[in-house]
């Protein structure tokens, strides 16, 4: 599938060894793109549940000291902002191996045009768009990703017709799948939906060739 | 007096298999002592530092099957600092040198190296199983000096270890030879497996019994692996995505309905809902299923999944089943005798989906429940004692209500009259967890009535010293109890002090204790341990004896204070 950068044309990536990975590899990377730590310690200061300052994984605010807050008092009765409630250390006692496995789960539903019905998958068991892809094509059969010269298109092996990946991200936009680093699309993704190319204006360049071979 | 030559005792004493019950009878006469030692073959150590593995041997030298605890239970949420201890190497290393003839090692919560595990390897010829529990340490180097130098291994089970995965072809290392695995587990490994190489170790293991993958398992060779080994009665599977209408899925189908003798199943550590119905026609002979990892299962499929699992005896879930999907259990699964509900969203408060009402009909519903862990929003006193009055039987009750100090949701009262309706009811309770908001009447309760308690977990409860001070005194069969953030000080800690002595460990955490009570107790009790634990950069020049003690966990031992703990770690 050739992915369609908004402000570089097609002929930039005209090496055809150049993968998908790699071309998102070019881009700005996000610090840090370990999905989830294989070291060998069970995090004790650098969990989410210790201080603030620690490094954590958690999105939420934490203002507990180090050692275990009193939250008794933090936690009758005063109204906390539900988005940063305080969170002691430790609590809920669920078994950190068990969190780090929950952690990396992050399901969205993907539409295919003229699929009967969508499917759901889990974007951080991949590492790369191609991944993903990969996978995709796995659950619908109804698509392939073929290898056309130095592209790779996803298209309908009945018909020809191709299909844009596009997602919905945070803001309720739909977007074109592959501009921004593949973490980032991660986060931001809400839900994946493959249009018909035919119906796709306005969100880039669309070549109409047909697929010519399968990879 | 002894009628009977040794030989005949020996024998007899083959029959007493509860360590337990060992115990009392090496403790009628010497010479049943002696006869008692030289033949015990499984040995239960639950404090890894209570004892020494010199004296261990002294005592043992027939052991053949060795059962170590490291790390404190509180470990698993972070509160011990992971350089702590619990190292397991010393172990192995005595054992090596006695020449014990060790064939199987179980291991909870220690530290186990790479190097430990290429001398289990080496070291015991006849060594058959080897399973460890919440661990870590090692690579998955070690895991290949085990495949490689086992020759007789039956038993490989990993149980939410943390391993360092070097990608390297562990299971291409067991050899050719290899054909007496039982039991193999690695799911909670994270890294790439050698497909065909797996499937070869099935296809060449006719005993295999159990067989658990991790998520790099793809539905495909899951179809493969169930071809070669339909005898399965336990399986653990990894990675459950693809198109329902493939042919791969339809040989997968094909396969599972010829797995007659499947009685458990779990992981589904990646899965689409779309293949689940490829299991329906297995689950009517189910006994355990654990969908806890797979959190990609809709509460709508877990039940569509359990209505067809008549026979459970254990099911392990995730909260998004909800109150109505638990009402599902309890009308489906009568047989059912442990519920655990985990959170499936574990960072958070407040977004559990069930409350007192799930577990009120699975009290109604399954009346044989003894075991339960059940996280949930929230709770109420008179939804307690409706479950204590429908299952008597509880062994282990452990209920947390996701926000700290939470009251009783319809009446704002503190659930001391609940968890009392509980312990009043369940004679046999042996394991208690409390959660809500709790006075110290609560504590009373449980002294008065938990007769059979040996292990405590409180969080955030209580008024006073008086209510540990019910438990120490009331409980006397209390094993282990473990406290955080209550207000207990330190007259709740040295009024009664030899009743430590009596216990495996106690944990006490953010309580009121100084520094100054517990080195009169450590003063007091030259057989316990009682070690302060900071974390590595709270070290300061000078603390003063008036200062609360952030961490403490004491246990009684006979070794005295351990040489291997590290310098924020102190004995007393």
């Amino acid at each position: 599938m050739e992915l369609e950068k908004v402000k570089e044309s097609p002929e930039v990536h005209a090496n055809p060894g150049s993968s998908l990975e790699e071309i998102t590899e070019l881009r700005l990377g996000l610090p840090g793109e370990n999905r989830g730590k294989s070291g060998t310690k069970r995090g004790f200061s650098k969990t989410v549940d210790l201080d603030a300052s620690a490094v954590g994984r958690d999105d939420e605010a934490n203002n507990s000291p180090v050692g275990g807050a009193r939250v008794k008092d933090e936690v009758s009765g005063a109204a906390k902002p539900p988005a940063a409630k305080t969170q002691a250390v430790g609590w809920p006692p669920v078994k950190a191996f068990r969190k780090s496995v929950m952690k990396s789960c992050k399901y969205v539903k993907v539409a295919v045009d003229g699929a009967p019905y969508l499917r759901k998958v889990d974007l951080e068991a991949y590492d790369s768009y191609q991944q993903l892809l990969a996978a995709l094509e796995k659950l619908f059969s109804c698509f392939s990703i073929c290898n056309y010269a130095s592209e790779r298109k996803i298209v309908d092996p009945a018909n020809g017709a191709e299909f844009l990946p596009t997602y919905e991200d945070k803001d309720g936009d739909w977007m074109l799948v592959g501009d921004v680093p593949w973490k980032m699309f991660v986060e931001s993704c809400k839900r994946l939906r493959f249009m018909k190319s035919s119906e796709a204006t306005g969100l880039g360049p669309t070549t109409q060739s047909a697929c010519t071979s399968s990879s | 007096m002894n009628y009977f030559p040794d030989e005949v005792i020996d024998h007899v004493f083959d029959f007493v298999t509860s360590n337990r019950d060992r115990n009392v009878i090496s403790l009628v006469c010497k010479s049943w002592y002696r006869i008692e030692r030289l033949s015990r073959q499984r040995v239960f150590i639950g404090n890894c530092y209570a004892i020494s593995p010199e004296r261990l041997i002294a005592r043992f030298p027939g052991v053949r099957s060795l059962t170590l605890k490291g790390k404190p239970h509180f470990a698993d949420f972070n509160l011990v600092p992971p350089d702590w201890g619990g190292f397991v190497y010393p172990w192995i290393d005595a054992l090596a040198r006695s020449k014990v003839n060790l064939e199987e090692l179980r291991l909870k919560r220690m530290v186990v190296t790479d190097d430990g595990l290429e001398l289990i390897s080496r070291s015991f010829v006849n060594f058959k199983s080897l399973v460890l529990v919440s661990c870590e340490g090692f690579t998955t180097d070690g895991l290949a000096a085990i495949a490689a130098n086992c020759r007789f291994l039956r038993e490989l089970d990993l149980q939410e270890n943390e391993v360092e995965d070097h990608r390297g072809q562990w299971l291409n290392c067991f050899p050719d030879s290899c054909t007496s695995l039982v039991s193999l587990n690695f799911a909670c490994l994270k890294g790439d497996i050698n497909l065909a190489a797996l499937e070869r170790l099935v296809a060449r293991s006719p005993y295999l019994k159990s067989l658990r993958l991790s998520r790099a398992v793809p539905l495909d060779t899951l179809q493969k692996i169930l071809v070669r080994a339909p005898q399965l009665v336990d399986l653990g599977v990894g990675s459950f995505v693809h198109d329902p209408d493939s042919e791969t899925y339809n040989k997968l189908v094909t396969a599972i309905e010829k797995c007659k003798s499947m009685r458990s199943l779990s992981g589904f550590l990646e899965v689409s809902a779309y293949c689940l119905p490829a299991i329906y026609p297995i689950c009517s002979g189910l006994t355990s299923l654990n969908l806890s990892y797979a959190p990609g299962i809709p509460g709508s499929e877990l039940t569509k999944l359990i209505r067809h699992c008549r026979k459970l005896q254990r099911l392990w879930i995730l909260d998004c089943i909800g109150d109505k999907g638990l009402g599902v259990v309890a009308s489906s699964c009568k047989e059912l005798q442990e519920l655990r509900v985990f959170p499936s969203d574990p960072y958070g408060v407040g977004n559990a989906a069930v409350t007192e009402e799930g577990l009120v009909a699975i009290s109604r519903g399954c009346p044989k429940l003894n075991s339960l862990l059940y996280f949930c929003q929230q709770m109420t006193n008179a939804a307690l004692k409706i479950v204590a009055q429908n299952c008597p039987n509880f062994i282990r009750f452990r209920l947390c209500i996701l926000e700290p100090t939470k009251p009783d949701s319809s009446t704002n009262q503190p659930l001391d009259e609940g968890f009392g309706a509980i312990v009043q009811s369940c004679k046999g309770v042996r394991r208690l967890s409390l959660s809500g908001l709790l006075t110290d009447q609560v504590f009373n309760y449980i002294g008065t009535f938990a007769e059979q308690l040996e292990m405590l977990s409180i969080a955030f409860a209580g008024d006073n010293d008086k209510g540990m001070l019910y438990v120490l005194n009331g409980c006397k069969k209390i094993r282990k109890l473990e406290i955080r953030d209550c207000p207990f000080g330190n007259i709740a800690l040295l009024t009664d002090v030899g009743k430590y002595e009596t216990m495996r460990s106690l944990w006490m955490s953010s309580c009121d204790i100084t520094l100054g009570g517990c080195k009169t107790l450590a003063k007091k009790m030259p057989r316990l341990n009682v070690e302060i634990i900071n974390e590595n950069n709270e070290m300061e020049d000078c603390i003063d004896d008036e200062q609360k003690v952030e961490r403490m966990y004491l246990y009684r031992t006979l070794v005295g204070p351990r040489k291997d703990a590290p310098e924020h770690v102190w004995t007393l």
